[in-house]
C-alpha cells in the first residue's frame, strides 16, 4: 500500500491523511492498521486528563517541547467534545501549542470526541496505535475535559497524568475519584496561585483514601487500578512560565522504569489488547445483529414495548431468537 | 464510516481582533463541520503545518490587518511546499474590493467581507468540498 510507505518513511502528509482515514474508520484505515499492527507496541502512551480550565492544553504543549529535548519525534492527540446538537466540533487545542508548531519533530492531531463519552473519541485508540506503528516513540493524548466517568484514556495508556486547577478545595475527594484511581501522577497545575497548597493537601488525603482506605475499616472498596509499588506523586507546574515541567518529565520517565521493571509493561499491553478485542467484538456483533435483526423487525418490537405487550428485555430476546437456530 | 468536513480557520498577521473569525468558527461547527481554530497571530508556516497535519479539507483565513497582500501568497507557497496547494482556501475580514481579482489570481477561491452570512458560508464549503 503506498500511503502506508510514504507515512512510514517520514512523508507527514501520508500520515495526516492515514489518520484521517482510521479516524473515519474507512475501509482504507482498517487494512492500514492490519499492515502496520505488527510495528506497534513500542511507543509510551502519555495520556493527560482532568477538569475542563485546568490547564491540559498548556500543559501538554510545554510538556512535549520537554520531552522533545530526549526523544526525536513525539505525537499529540487532543480530543475535544463533538457538540452533541450539530455533530460538528470546535478543536481549539493548537491554540495553546503554538511553541511547537515550528518543530517538524512534533506531529499534533485534533481529534472531535464524535458521540463517544468515555473523554476520548471512539477511533483515538487506532489513531494512536497508527502513530506508533509509523514510530513515534512517546505519544501524548489529551482527553476532553474530564470528569469523573471519564476514565477511559486508562485503557490505552501506559501512564495518567491527572491535571488539577487550584481552587478544588475539598470537592476534589468526592469529585474526582473516578479519575483519581486511574491517575500515576496527578499534577495541580496554575500553583502559582495562592490556593494551590491547599489544593494539594486536599489531593494528598484523597490519595491517602484511595490507597489505605484511610480510617474507614478494610479496604473492601479497594479499586482496581491502584497497584503497589508505584506510589502516585503529587506535583506542582505553572505551565505557562514553564514551572515544574522538569520534574513532571522525570515522573514519566520513573513510572515508565517501574511499568518496565515491575512487569507491570507486560500486564498494561494485555489488558489493552484484551479491552480493544472485547470492543471490536461488540462493534463486528453490533453489525452482525443490524444485518441480522433488520429495522423492521426492531421497529415492530419497539412498537410493542410502546403497547406494553412486551417489556424492552423480553422483545429483545425475541428479535435475538432466530438468530440462535441459524 | 464518519466523514466529517474539517475547516481550518487561521487568523495570520498581527492584528488582534479574532471575533470574526470565532463568529465563523462557531456557525460552522453549528452547521456539523469539524473546526480546527489556531488562534491569533498565526505565521504562514503555523498555518500550512496545521492544515497539513489535521488533513483539513479547507482552509479558512481571516485577516483585518490590511496585509492580506503579503500574507496570503507567502501561505499559499508555504502550502505548495507542503504538497497540499490544492487545498481551496478563502479569505475572509476587510479586504478591499481593488484586491480581490489580485487573491483569486493568486488562487484564493473566495473572499468574504463583513456581513457575510454564515449560512452562505456554509454552502459555500459544501459545494467546494463536494466538488
Amino acid at each position: 500500500m503506498k500511503l502506508t510507505d510514504a507515512a512510514l518513511a517520514g512523508d507527514r502528509r501520508a500520515l495526516a491523511r492515514l489518520l484521517t482515514w482510521v479516524e473515519n474508520g474507512t475501509p482504507e484505515g482498517r487494512e492500514a492498521l492490519a499492515t502496520l499492527f505488527p510495528r506497534t507496541g513500542r511507543a509510551h502512551v502519555i495520556g493527560i486528563t482532568g477538569s475542563p480550565g485546568a490547564g491540559k492544553s498548556t500543559l501538554v504543549g510545554k510538556l512535549a517541547k520537554e520531552i522533545r529535548q530526549h526523544e526525536p519525534r513525539l505525537a499529540i492527540v487532543a480530543v475535544d467534545p463533538t457538540s452533541p446538537f450539530s455533530g460538528g466540533a470546535l478543536l481549539g487545542d493548537r491554540l495553546r501549542m503554538q511553541d511547537l508548531v515550528a518543530d517538524t519533530g512534533v506531529f499534533m492531531r485534533s481529534m472531535a470526541s464524535r458521540g463517544h463519552p468515555g473523554g476520548i473519541a471512539h477511533a483515538t485508540r487506532d489513531v494512536v496505535l497508527l502513530l506508533d506503528a509509523i514510530g513515534f516513540p512517546v505519544i501524548l493524548v489529551e482527553t476532553v475535559g474530564a470528569g469523573q466517568a471519564q476514565v477511559e484514556v486508562a485503557r490505552i495508556a501506559h501512564t495518567v497524568v491527572l491535571v488539577e486547577a487550584p481552587g478544588m478545595g475539598d470537592e476534589v475527594q468526592a469529585l474526582k475519584a473516578g479519575l483519581m484511581e486511574i491517575a500515576d501522577i496527578i499534577v495541580v497545575n496554575k500553583a502559582d496561585r495562592p490556593e494551590a497548597r491547599q489544593t494539594v493537601r486536599a489531593l494528598q488525603a484523597a490519595i491517602l483514601g484511595i490507597t489505605t482506605a484511610g480510617h474507614h475499616g478494610p479496604a473492601v472498596e479497594q479499586p482496581l487500578e491502584v497497584v503497589a509499588g508505584w506510589e502516585t506523586p503529587i506535583l506542582q507546574t505553572a505551565a505557562v512560565d514553564n514551572q515544574g515541567l522538569t520534574a513532571l518529565v522525570e515522573a514519566i520517565a520513573a513510572h515508565r522504569r517501574y511499568l518496565e521493571s515491575s512487569g507491570r509493561w507486560e500486564l498494561l499491553s494485555r489488558l489493552h489488547a484484551r479491552a480493544e478485542v472485547e470492543t471490536w467484538l461488540q462493534r463486528h456483533l453490533m453489525l452482525l445483529l443490524e444485518e441480522k435483526v433488520g429495522e423492521q423487525r426492531l421497529a415492530a418490537a419497539v412498537e410493542a414495548v410502546l403497547r406494553r405487550e412486551k417489556d424492552p428485555a423480553t422483545a429483545a430476546q425475541e428479535l435475538l431468537a432466530p438468530l440462535w437456530s441459524q | 464510516m464518519d466523514r466529517k468536513i474539517r475547516v481550518l480557520i487561521a487568523k495570520p498577521g498581527l492584528d488582534g481582533h479574532d471575533r470574526g473569525a470565532k463568529v465563523v468558527a462557531r456557525a460552522l461547527r453549528d452547521a456539523g463541520m469539524e473546526v480546527i481554530y489556531t488562534g491569533l497571530r498565526q505565521t504562514p508556516v503555523m498555518v500550512a503545518e496545521a492544515a497539513l497535519q489535521e488533513d483539513v479539507d479547507v482552509v479558512g483565513l481571516s485577516i483585518l490587518s490590511g496585509a492580506h497582500m503579503a500574507l496570503v501568497p507567502r501561505i499559499l507557497e508555504e502550502l505548495q511546499k507542503r504538497n497540499i496547494g490544492a487545498l481551496p482556501v478563502f479569505v475572509g475580514g476587510i479586504i478591499p474590493a481593488d484586491d480581490v481579482p489580485a487573491l483569486k489570481a493568486l488562487g484564493v477561491v473566495e473572499v468574504f467581507g463583513p456581513g457575510t452570512n454564515t449560512q452562505s458560508l456554509v454552502g459555500f464549503i459544501h459545494q467546494v468540498v463536494e466538488a
